[in-house]
This record gives structure tokens, sequence and C-alpha cells, in this order.
């Protein structure tokens, strides 16, 4: 029987051992954002700067702007860093978040097959372009996730006075831009992607950028700490410090040098400081 | 074709070159699923062999109940363990969300199940008048239940394993309850959707392999283990 | 000599709201051997299992040297002076020796007595040579014999067998009773095992005792049972086919006249004019010859053989004579006397040999 007890004991003690990191939890950070951070491979740059700095850890769930901020409204994370403006001003206006500060801006283009079928090649105008796609009938393929990018999209839709929901040439996703991305490679369509994620996958899909430069198509990214005073649970001077870390001018310049070093192009464009 | 054969060798090579990051995510699979699976292990052998031997009321419910517990979607799982333990759920002041606790719990609530239904069949299966030879030999109650378990070593070797294999291959739950955080509860599974979505296929292809391999370790000793003792 | 090791009174076991098992009184005196016959579900396992203390009786007392036998946890502590065997060997995996150590390790025995002993246990039962193998590569005969031997390592006080033999082919079967004959006479261990074998309980019990329907229908030496059944269950579950019902015709000094079917059969009995009985006559009491026999033989019949079964090393044979008779002859009296099926044949038997198992007075 003693065997029985010490082989207990070693599996009590393994999974104690495994609990405890969970009683730290004023040492934790809980921060939501984009797939596009993520995935650019900017957090894994930024975070542990901030990690070995603060002593915090940061726990980032990458989701889209829409589920970020969604967490956010339940007291569930604890600062976020999101591009989607209106939601955002809604989301501060209700009392969820406090404090939203400008971060960096980087812009979307419209990507899409290399013989362009719908000819929107060069034009100026976004909406002009997503009127040809429509004219077309040519793949559009969305993210439907309501991240940032999926709202931007729709954004557009609505400049160009269309509402391709329910329309056969239109299709929704429900994934991350990277996934997508590869959706719209293999079923030869257009979509609109934010042009980190576009540099960071750029030699390895066979699509080409079709219009970029519109003033729609930028894509600012705020940080907002989520209100304390409506989530007691909420680690509010965690979230406020990394929050205050991603303005800082030694913050920013990393932002700023993180593509030119990994893509040979800024990726984003630091806005905290001017 | 290139992408597969490319990233196949690439995979292979950051194997063999035990890229920090594959060996990080790896790592953290083992120690989770492998806790998740110590304590299911417990829980589970432990609650197989009590509904096994134990005469009562609603036995039959309770059977069903373990059987059904045994497919449980790791989805629906992740789903509700996250309903409890945010921070506005009943177990939310523990912070327990997105840590590799949760994970192994999530985990436990998945294999748990698995291994006690194992454990049931398993016990169930001794001939009925094995259990009457052991006490006639003069066993304590603890001796009859420790002699029962060494009689069905084998197929609950195989409850741990069919444990073990549905918790380390496991995403829903764990995407859901850890949050593919890096270093912390970034394991095998969720990394591979990860890269798959980033479009770094080498990296996604290694961690995939990494998984096959493991699978295929366990089992392989497990069997081993099997085999040997059956001589 | 002190009392019965082993009592039971007033015992009743309850399955699905059906008494099982429903004995009045029972007591096994030490050294002796005793067997529990009966067809299936005569309640035979159940009445073994209830002295070993495995089957909660619902009603009544099982008292082992005087004193009632514990239940909970302290059960095994009584349970260790017994061991039973079952029909199937039931061992462990391992090799035999594990196997029949594991009652001694369950006793916490020290090693090297328990390796003296379950040496000695193995070549009791002739398997020192499987000692090293694998209990899963026996035959049946040789994995029952490992059952035995793990019985008896722990040196029980009582043995229970539950049906140890029948599922050993027939050279087997031989073999491990005379094995097990002697060790237990030598070693005069008290010996309770069940079997629906009349053979089996025959040879190697001192005393028989017949069940059916969960209850002792009848306790007696094997002669007693075989010979003065004490009802038509009995008489017939010991191998007597001859049991008849006929009317009392007439009766004085010990003697009965009684007429079956218009056949007349003197009977050593007592009965009133008129009554009803019913009885029996013992296969081996049935002689068969050509002749009329003398005196001695008060019932002679002229018949004609109906049907010849192989019986072992015996042939049952049916005469009809009026009545039907069955008695058994051997191969060879089968030639001597020329007997075949449809041949004349005469059947006699004493009066002294005619049982009466019950009687209805007029």
């Amino acid at each position: 029987m003693n065997k029985i007890t010490g082989i207990l004991l070693t599996i009590y003690s393994a999974v104690f051992f495994l609990l405890i990191p969970a009683y730290a939890k004023e040492k934790d950070i809980i921060f939501a954002t984009t797939t596009s951070t993520q995935d650019t491979g900017l957090l894994d740059e930024l975070i542990p700067v901030f990690e070995k700095k603060s002593g915090y850890r940061v726990k980032t769930i990458a989701v889209g702007s829409g589920q970020a901020m969604a967490m956010g409204g339940k007291g569930e994370a604890d600062v976020l860093l999101v591009h989607s403006k209106d939601a955002e001003e809604k989301f501060v206006k209700d009392g969820f978040g406090i404090n939203r500060r400008i971060v960096m801006h980087n812009d979307f283009v419209i990507l899409g097959p290399k013989d362009d079928p719908a000819r929107i090649r060069g034009l100026a105008s976004a909406a002009d372009a997503f009127r040809k796609i429509a004219a077309s009938k040519s793949l559009f393929v969305s993210r439907g996730d309501k991240s940032g990018t999926h709202v931007m999209e729709q954004k557009l839709w609505k400049k160009a006075g269309l509402n391709p929901e329910k329309e056969k040439w239109y299709q929704q996703t429900g994934l991350g831009m990277g996934q997508t991305l590869a959706v719209v490679v293999e079923k030869r369509g257009y979509t609109l992607c934010d042009r980190a994620t576009y540099l960071s996958r750029k030699n390895k899909i066979d699509a080409a950028v079709l219009v970029e430069g519109d003033a729609a198509l930028l894509n600012i990214y705020h940080v907002i700490e989520v209100n304390p005073k409506k989530f007691p649970r909420v680690n509010a001077e965690g979230g406020k410090a990394f929050a205050d870390f991603w303005v800082a001018p030694e913050t920013q310049k990393l932002i700023k040098d993180f593509g030119i070093r990994k893509y040979g192009a800024i990726l984003f464009h630091p806005d905290a400081v001017k | 074709m290139d992408l597969i054969v490319n990233g196949i060798i690439q995979a292979f090579s950051l194997i063999v070159s035990l890229d920090p990051e594959v060996v990080e995510v790896t790592l953290l699979s083992l120690k989770i699923s492998g806790a998740a699976t110590l304590a299911s292990t417990v829980i589970g052998v432990g609650a197989g062999t009590a509904v096994a031997l134990l005469r009562f009321p609603g036995k039959r419910f309770v059977i069903s109940v373990i059987n059904t517990g045994m497919g449980l979607p790791p989805v629906v799982v992740g789903l509700f363990v996250t309903l409890f333990i945010w921070r506005s759920g009943p177990l939310g002041g523990l912070g327990l969300l997105y840590t590799p606790a949760a994970m192994v719990l999530a985990q436990i609530v998945i294999a748990a199940p698995i291994i006690t239904g194992v454990t049931l069949a398993a016990m169930q299966k001794l001939p009925a008048r094995l259990r009457l030879q052991i006490l006639a030999l003069g066993a304590t109650r603890r001796q009859l239940v420790w002699l029962l378990m060494k009689e069905a070593r084998l197929p609950l070797l195989t409850a741990v394993m069919a444990g073990f294999g549905g918790v380390i291959s496991e995403i829903g739950a764990s995407m859901m309850v850890g949050g593919n955080i890096k270093g912390y509860t970034r394991v095998l599974t969720t990394a591979t959707v990860m890269e798959t979505g980033k479009g770094n296929f080498e990296l996604a292809i290694a961690l995939g392999v990494i998984l096959l391999i493991l699978a295929f370790t366990v089992n392989y000793i497990l069997t081993a283990v099997q085999q040997r003792k059956q001589k | 000599m002190s009392g019965p090791i082993m009592e039971i009174t007033d015992l009743q076991v309850i399955r699905n709201n059906m008494p099982a098992l429903s004995v009045a009184g029972l007591s096994f005196s030490e050294g002796r051997v005793y067997s529990l016959i009966g067809p299936n579900g005569a309640g035979k396992s159940t009445l073994l299992l209830s002295l070993m203390g495995l089957v909660r009786p619902d009603r009544g007392r099982v008292r082992y040297r005087g004193a009632d036998i514990p239940g909970g946890a302290s059960a095994h502590r009584y349970r260790r002076n017994l061991a039973m065997v079952f029909q199937e060997p039931l061992l462990f995996t391992g090799s035999v020796f594990d196997n029949v150590a594991s009652g001694l390790k369950l006793r916490g025995v020290k090693r090297e007595e328990t390796r003296t002993v379950a040496g000695q246990a193995m070549e009791l039962l002739g398997i020192s040579h499987l000692s090293k193998r694998r209990a899963g590569a026996l035959s049946g005969g040789e994995a029952q014999r490992v059952s035995i031997a793990r019985a008896l390592a722990v040196d029980p006080e009582i043995l229970l067998m539950d049906e140890p033999f029948s599922s050993l082919d027939a050279p087997s079967r031989e073999a491990l009773i005379a094995d097990l004959e002697h060790i237990i006479r030598e070693r005069g261990i008290t010996t309770v095992f069940a079997t629906h074998d009349r053979g089996e309980a025959m040879r190697l019990a001192d005393e028989i005792i017949v069940m059916n329907g969960g209850a002792v229908v009848q306790t007696g030496s094997p002669n007693e049972i075989s010979l003065y059944p004490a009802s038509e269950f009995v008489a017939s579950f010991m191998g007597t086919e001859t049991i008849l019902t006929g009317r009392v015709t007439g009766s004085g000094g010990g003697l009965l006249v009684l007429s079956v079917n218009g056949t007349v059969i003197e009977a050593a009995g007592d009965a009133g004019q008129g009554s009803i009985v019913t009885f029996c006559v013992h296969p081996e009491s049935i002689l068969f010859s050509h002749d009329r026999p003398g005196t001695s033989a008060r019932n002679s019949f002229n018949g004609r053989v109906t049907k010849v079964v192989p019986a072992g090393l015996y042939r049952k044979v049916y005469v009809d004579c009026g009545i039907t008779l069955m008695g058994y002859v051997t191969a060879r009296s089968m030639e001597d006397l020329g007997i075949r099926e449809g041949g004349e044949i005469t059947a006699s038997f004493k009066a002294t040999a005619v049982h009466i198992i019950k009687t209805i007075p007029a």
C-alpha cells in the first residue's frame, strides 16, 4: 500500500505545483488584442521587454478587435490593443474602458489575384474598387469575425453604397487574417488585409496589392484600459502599466524598428510620440 | 507539393536542432497533459473501480453518465470550464482563466471520464467469481481492490493511454481556457493552429510531427510494458 | 470429541425475492468430508459461500467453533481459517508459484516461509515442475491443481470446494480426485465440496448432504442416501430408476404384499392394509438370470429387455415385466447372460431390497 500512497503523493504534488502560478494573479495582466499584432510577431518582440522591466506576466489573448472588446466589456481582460474606431469610442463612452490612447497605425490594402479580373489595380478609392468587385461578381473573401479588419471592410461597403452580405460571390471565413489569406489564395479572391499581415506573408502567398493609399484605409491602433470601477477584479495597476508601456518613447521606437528589421519596411507607424 | 516537402524537411531540421520555441511548446504540452493524465488516473481508476465494485441504487444511471462523459466534446468542456473560472464566474476569485492550471482542470474534465469508463469496463470484465476467490483467500477489502486492479492492469494501462491520447491532442478546451499564451499556455495543438494561421507551415508541420511522435512514443512504451508483463 | 467445527441454524438467503437457500440446521464435524449434491440451482454454491462468509444471510446464523462468523471489516480474519476452490481455477496473472503463494502473501507470511510452504503445496499436487510457468499457459487440469495448491498452501482448517472437478476431462479428473482424496485424508482437513456427480460424492464423502430447491432434503452416509432415499427426488438423483407406487394387499410379520398394477411384490416393511406406498429398488439390488432364483429372492419376474443404456463401466438394463425394473450389469455379464434388447430375462430382488419412501394410510 505504501507504493500507492507514494504514487498518489507524487501526483498531487505535481498537480499542486502547476496550480501555484494561479495564485500569483496580481502579477498577471490579461491583454486582449487583435490577431494582426500577434501574427506579425510584434508582441513576441515587445512583451518580453515589458515583462522583464515590470515583473508582470502578460497573458496575451489574440482575437479580433470585436471579441477583445467583448472580453473587456465583461471584465475578463485588463487592457486592450484594438483597431476599430467606432466600437472603441462606444466602448469608452459606455464606461467599460478608460484612458484610450493612440499607439500606432498602419493601413489596409486590397489584395487580389494578379490577373485582377475585376480590374481594380491602381484605383485611388477603396469604395470604387469594392463597387467594381461587386459589379464583376468576383469572389470577395471576408473575415466575418467582427475584427477590426472586418469592421473596416463593412464600413467601406457602406461607403460604396452596397450590402454584399447575401451575395454568392461574397464569402465569410470567420477566421483570423492569416488563415483568411490562405483561403483567398486558394480561391483566387479579393480581400481586405492589414498591411502588416500582408508584409509578413508576402513571400508565401500568390496575391498582389491592388489598391492602397486611400485615407479611408488607415488602420489605427489604440490601447484602452478596462475600467476597474466597473469590474473590481480587473488588474488596474497592471493594465495601466502595460498601457503606459505601449506609448512610452522607447517602446514606440521598438515598434518602428521592428518591421524594418524583420521585413525591411515599417509594419506599424508609431503615433504616440510626435 | 513543394510546400509539403520543404515543410517536412524544415520541420525535421527544427526538431533536430532543438529549436527553443519547439522545445518550449513540447515541454509545456507534456507537463500539462501529463499532470492532467496523472490526476485523471487517480480520479478515474478510483471512481471506475468503486462504481464497478459497489452495489448502489442508480448504478445504471451513473454508468450512463460516465459513458456520456467519455465522449464529451472538448469545446463544450472548454466553454463550461471558462464559464466557471472567468472573473465573473463562481470560481473567478481564483484567477484561473488563461493559466496552465485551467488547462489541467479542463483536461481532467475530458480525461477523467475516459479513464473512469475504461476502468469500469475493465473491472466488470474480470470474472465475477474472481472477487469471491480473492476474498476466500483471506484478503482484506484493501487487498481485494489492489488485487483486482493488478488483474486489470493491462486494460487500466489502456485507460491511461486513452486518457493521455485524448488530452494531448485536444485543442478546443486548451485554446479556450489557456488562451495560447506564449511560453505559458501555448501547447502543441494551439501552437499548430496558430502557426498554420500565420502561414508558418514549417513550424506547424514540425509541431504536428512532434505531436505524432509523442503520441506514438507514449503508446509504444505502454505497449512494450504490456507485452513484457504478459510474459 | 468437541462440538462441531461449523454449524448452521435456520439459515435463509433471499435472492430476487425468492429464498435461494433455506436450511433449518446442519453441522460439520472436524476432519470429516462432506459432499453437497443436487442439481444446478439447488443452493449448493450459496451454502458454500455462506459458510465462507461471502453471502450475507437474510436470516439465521453460521457458527465457527461455537461463535458467529463476523461480517464487515474483520470478516477476513475468519476467512483466513478456511480456503475455497471454485469450479474455474480463477488464477491470477503471474507464475504458478505466485499463485500458490498468493494466500500466504495476503497473510503477510515472511518470504522464506512462503517459499517453503508454497513449495510443499506444489509438491503435494504434483506441480512443482510448473513453478515458473505462467498461469495462462496451463492446461485445465494443471490450472485446477494450482488452484487447489493455492487453497491448501494456507493450511486451512476447512476446505470448501464448489464443483472443483466438473470442468475437467475424465483422465485429469480421475487423477486429481485420487490425489486430493489422499491429501485431505492424510491431513484430516474438514472438507465440504459441492458436486452434481453422485459418483464423486460416493467416492469422497463421509457424509452426503442432498439439496434441492434451496433446501436440504436428506443427509446421511453414502450408503444410507443411496439405499434408503428419503424421497423420490433423492432416489432418482442417486440413480435409482425403479420407483413404483402400489397398494398394500397383505401385511404381517414385517412383510408387506403390494400390488402394483396387478403385479404382486413382497416387501419388508410395515403398513396398514389398503395403504398406498411409494417405494424404490436400488439398481444394484436387481439381479438378472435365466432361471428362477432361490427362495431368498421373494420377487422374481420374467420379462422382456426393452432398453440397454451404457453408463460408465456398467450397462443399465430395463426390463418390462408388467412393471419396469432397472438394474446394472457388467459387460461381461451381458455376454454371459445373453442380454440384448428384445430378449427374455428373469429379474429378481429380495423383499429387503424394497425401500419404502412414502406411505399414505388407507
